[in-house]
């Protein structure tokens, strides 16, 4: 095992060890929960959402659905919980000073960090997707869906654009926690860099909604999570997909550089 | 300074805005060697150790760890090095032995088999499962000192290690000092305690607002001190003519019929003879010597704890 895998893996028993971890991912999970009880007991339905409409003829449809009302601030803030934190709880317990005089360089440190914060917002992202899935076709069934395009997909189908759309999720949510990781190498507080990143997070889908911003507006964090629409059109639009891709991974390529270059070269002291 | 020395550095400085915390420290610590970097708090310990431990970067001069350069080197100028600063910090959440699995990882070579051994050394196996979170300062201190032996370390870094502890957990942790010192590791240790430095090691180095005002062993700076001595005789008048003839002996004070004079040793030896051939009777020749706390004290400009200052010492 190479030494980055060796820092991942304990970075992962860090996780699974701290409160924070279990709260974005328990909250990832209840929300599709708590949305597929409430609908279940009300009449009404999110009709003018993407998907809103179908949400009681398949199960799949709830994880889509989901998807949208949490992009604004839920899965943002569940990943500034853990990734604003992952640098700086190690400053304030004074705990880095501790790894960085082991036999590991800092480059190595900071990669097993990053991966662990990716590693934790995958699972956020597909453990809501299951939770919606299993919880919406317990209530509704597991059936064919309806695609953006009006036209129906098999269920298996449906299953393979519902993992497609969850990976491209990820991506405009690894720019939020790249950002997140970015404030926590740098202010060493967790409060600060939680609250900044979801700042960060609210200020691009404000951008997105403001008149005079359709210039930049494809090329916003915040637009990027709409980029799964694509896969949802029969045939599939991959021009909002591409764009997500190389777009997103400047949003998460700006701030790791630099955090990695402040982390390199920053002094641990009095922290 | 030899190259491969355990710890050199020269002209190493590290500025804070207007606070110089460490000033122009020029250090060698040579293999075997029990060093101790002592001053008082806020003299700039912390902060030397931190540079040496490539923790901080030097505003300016360079450090050496048996010839490697933490700042150009990374991780693999601390092969053969462990140590901590401000105490050892662990992950509360996790159990004493979890954390020492987890930095053994870090360390690789084959540092995880040794847990068992480094926490038998410590006393810490009954407790090993409990997590960190419960420990008495005492026993992060002990377990401070487990993890870095996991290392195998040629050169051990230790601040302050007995700050805070009780006087049994001094004592142990002093013998546990000795003891590695023995097995043949080079340590530097900062302290600000006189009596502990004094108990422990060969050679100091005195700091006084991150400078080093005397380097050496401890018995020499004794001895370099001027030493008085306090003189009863049957004659004093004519004692004292016979005082000033000697050379070597510049003064002679008179007080209540006792002389006063400072002098070497060799010629305090003379002076008795000559007393005796003169028919002179000694009473009492008393030394009058200056107490390494004195010492201490004197360079250091007698500063007591500062502890606005120790934030970033």
């Amino acid at each position: 095992m190479t030494a980055v895998a060796r820092i991942y893996r304990w970075e992962i028993v860090k996780l699974l060890a701290q409160k924070r971890t279990y709260l974005g991912l328990g909250a990832a999970m209840a929300v599709p929960l708590i949305f597929v009880i409430v609908l279940n007991l009300q009449s009404g339905g999110p009709n003018d959402v993407p998907l809103g409409r179908y949400i009681r003829d398949t199960g799949l449809a709830t994880p889509f659905v989901v998807l949208f009302f949490m992009s604004i601030w839920g899965f943002p803030l569940i990943t500034a919980l853990v990734a604003g934190d992952i640098v700086s709880s190690e400053s304030q317990h004074g705990t880095l000073k501790t790894i960085l005089t082991r036999s590991r360089d800092r480059g190595e440190i900071f990669a097993g960090k990053v991966f662990a914060a990716a590693t934790y917002v995958l699972v956020i992202v597909f453990a809501m997707g299951l939770v919606g899935a299993v919880a919406g076709s317990i209530a509704w069934g597991f059936h064919p869906l309806t695609s953006l395009s009006g036209s129906r997909v098999s269920a298996g189908h449906g299953t393979a654009l519902l993992a497609a759309s969850l990976a491209l999720y990820v991506l405009p949510l690894a720019g939020i926690a790249a950002f997140a990781l970015f404030l926590s190498t740098v202010t060493r507080n967790s409060a600060a860099s939680v609250v900044g990143a979801l700042m960060w997070a609210l200020l691009m889908q404000l951008l997105g909604v403001l008149p005079g911003t359709e210039a930049i507006r494809p090329y916003l964090l915040g637009t990027q999570f709409e980029a799964w629409h694509g896969f949802l059109r029969i045939p599939a639009d991959w021009a909002p997909v591409f764009r997500a891709l190389w777009v997103c991974a400047i949003y998460i390529a700006v701030p790791l550089a630099a955090a990695y270059l402040v982390f390199l070269r920053r002094d641990v002291a009095g922290d | 300074m030899t190259d491969d020395a355990p710890v050199a550095t020269s002209g190493l400085v590290k500025r804070y805005g207007d606070l110089v915390a460490v000033d122009g420290v020029d250090l060698t610590v040579e293999r075997g060697d029990v060093f101790g970097y002592l001053g008082p708090n806020g003299a700039g310990k912390t902060t030397l150790l931190r540079m040496l431990l490539g923790l901080i970067r030097p505003t300016a001069g360079q450090a050496r760890l048996f010839g490697r350069d933490p700042l150009a080197d990374g991780a693999k100028a601390l092969q053969g090095v462990a140590g901590f600063v401000e105490g050892p910090r662990f992950y509360p959440y996790l159990s004493g032995r979890r954390n020492l699995e987890l930095l053994a990882d870090y360390d690789g070579d084959g540092a995880r088999s040794r847990i068992d051994e480094v926490l038998e050394v410590v006393e810490l196996r009954d407790r090993a499962k409990d997590r960190v979170g419960g420990y008495s300062h005492g026993m992060r201190q002990r377990l401070g000192i487990a993890s870095a032996l996991l290392r195998r370390p040629q050169l051990l870094l230790l601040d302050e290690p007995t700050t805070g502890l009780d006087p049994a957990g001094m004592r142990d942790m002093r013998e546990l000092v000795r003891r590695l010192a023995g097995e043949g590791i080079t340590i530097l240790l900062s302290s600000h305690l006189l009596n502990e430095v004094e108990e422990l090691c060969n050679r100091v180095a005195i700091i006084r607002k991150g400078r080093i005002v005397y380097e050496g062993g401890l018995g020499e700076l004794l001895a370099t001190a001027t030493t008085g001595y306090r003189l009863r005789v049957s004659e004093p008048e004519r004692a004292r003519t016979v005082l000033l003839a000697q050379h070597g002996i510049d003064t002679v004070a008179v007080t209540d019929g006792e002389l006063g004079f400072t002098a070497d040793e060799e010629t305090v030896a003379r002076v008795t003879i000559t007393l005796g051939q003169a028919r002179i009777g000694i009473k009492a020749l008393v030394p009058q010597t200056a107490s390494l706390e004195e010492l201490f004290l004197g360079l250091t400009g007698g500063e007591s704890s500062d502890h606005d200052r120790e934030a970033v010492a």
